[in-house]
């Protein structure tokens, strides 16, 4: 259990992503819906992109947001969802701090 | 994303209500399902499963892949009696995953010297609950084993339906608490749902002891939250 209220933090990405909406921005949510092994972030985290690619929020420990962000802009342009399917490597998740590399997919969607 | 149900998720979340999002994979169709809304069959009995655990995943139903996002506000302690017992239970609690605020109008007990980081309201619950009401997220465990301290509060936990409701008291100290309180107009039903004794049967004997036997009640209560059956009828 989380007891942080991340809601009044001015963190959240569900919250930022609607006010990035209020403001006119193109969004897309990156939602993690399965994970394998020692993934960084859990099951129904979020990271949230604008189409400059500007993104808050996490899918994983860093690594590969940087790739989530660009496929996040195709989504924008077409905006049809996608499935993406990444393995965190051995070195990256060692430096998290993880024993092993873990596995996650990652579901990518336009708002609205 | 539909950004209606975007806006909707966020005031469910801001209000403290639990939440689902439920996207269908194939076509990433969503819809969002509030704790009590019914939906049928075995999506139904896997929207209560989340609920229950707050495990996000998904599920596989006639073929179709749904994911479930489930978000359910933080659960919040409030312990009504800056007492002994509170000073052990604060920091069991937080270890828990647990927030927990402490209430009690005595100055001499609630000084912030007994309760270093713990959010401390050296007033009145009447007058802390204006401003910060329960809800069905709160645990509330009264402790001051004192009428003037511990009845309106628990009275408003009752009406709340806090997931949790314990008071400190013998069986002989409940039996004229809940003269009382029926008196202001609880319910036997609502009454019924007090933890008294507090805390689960452990022999608990020192403040640290009763504090982990309050925290276990606690959390069986919140692991159970919309489980026909309560720990209660389960002894009985």
């Amino acid at each position: 259990m989380e007891n942080a209220t991340v809601l009044e933090s001015g963190q959240d990405p569900l919250s930022i992503a609607e006010n990035w909406m209020k403001d006119g921005r193109d969004v897309a949510v990156a939602t993690v819906v399965e994970t394998w092994g020692s993934a960084p972030r859990p099951v129904g985290s979020h990271l949230v992109i604008d189409r400059e690619g500007n993104f808050q929020g996490s899918v994983s420990g860093g690594c590969v947001e940087g790739e989530v962000v660009t496929e996040a802009l195709d989504v924008l342009e077409t905006g049809q969802p996608r499935m993406l399917e990444f393995g965190v490597a051995d070195e990256t998740a060692w430096q998290a701090g993880l024993s092993c590399g873990g596995r996650i997919k990652v579901y990518v969607e336009r708002l609205g | 994303m539909d950004p209606n149900l975007l806006k909707k998720l966020n005031a469910e979340r801001v209000a403290r209500r639990a939440a689902v999002l439920v996207t269908d994979l194939g076509d990433g169709r969503d819809r969002l399902v509030r704790e009590g809304d019914s939906v049928s069959g075995e999506l139904g009995a896997a929207l209560e499963k989340a609920f229950r655990s707050g495990k996000s995943g998904t599920v596989e139903v006639e073929g179709r892949n749904f994911f479930l996002n489930a978000h359910l506000p933080p659960p919040r302690l409030v312990a009504i009696g800056a007492v002994h017992i509170s000073q052990a239970l604060a920091p069991m609690a937080n270890l828990a995953g647990f927030d927990i605020e402490i209430i009690d109008p005595r100055t001499a007990f609630a000084t912030q010297a007994r309760f270093p980081d713990v959010p401390l309201f050296a007033e009145w619950p009447e007058d802390v609950l204006k401003r910060r009401p329960f809800d069905a997220y709160t645990g509330v465990a009264a402790l001051t084993h004192d009428p003037k301290i511990d009845d309106f509060a628990l009275k408003s936990a009752l009406k709340t339906g806090c997931f949790y409701v314990g008071a400190l008291g013998s069986r002989k100290t409940h039996a004229k608490r809940v003269e009382r309180l029926t008196t202001m107009g609880v319910t036997a039903e609502e009454i019924g749902r007090i933890h008294s004794p507090i805390g689960l049967d452990i022999g608990a004997a020192s403040p640290a002891e009763i504090a982990v036997a309050v925290l276990g009640e606690i959390i069986a209560a919140f692991r159970s939250r919309g489980m026909a059956v309560d720990t209660a009828e389960k002894a009985a």
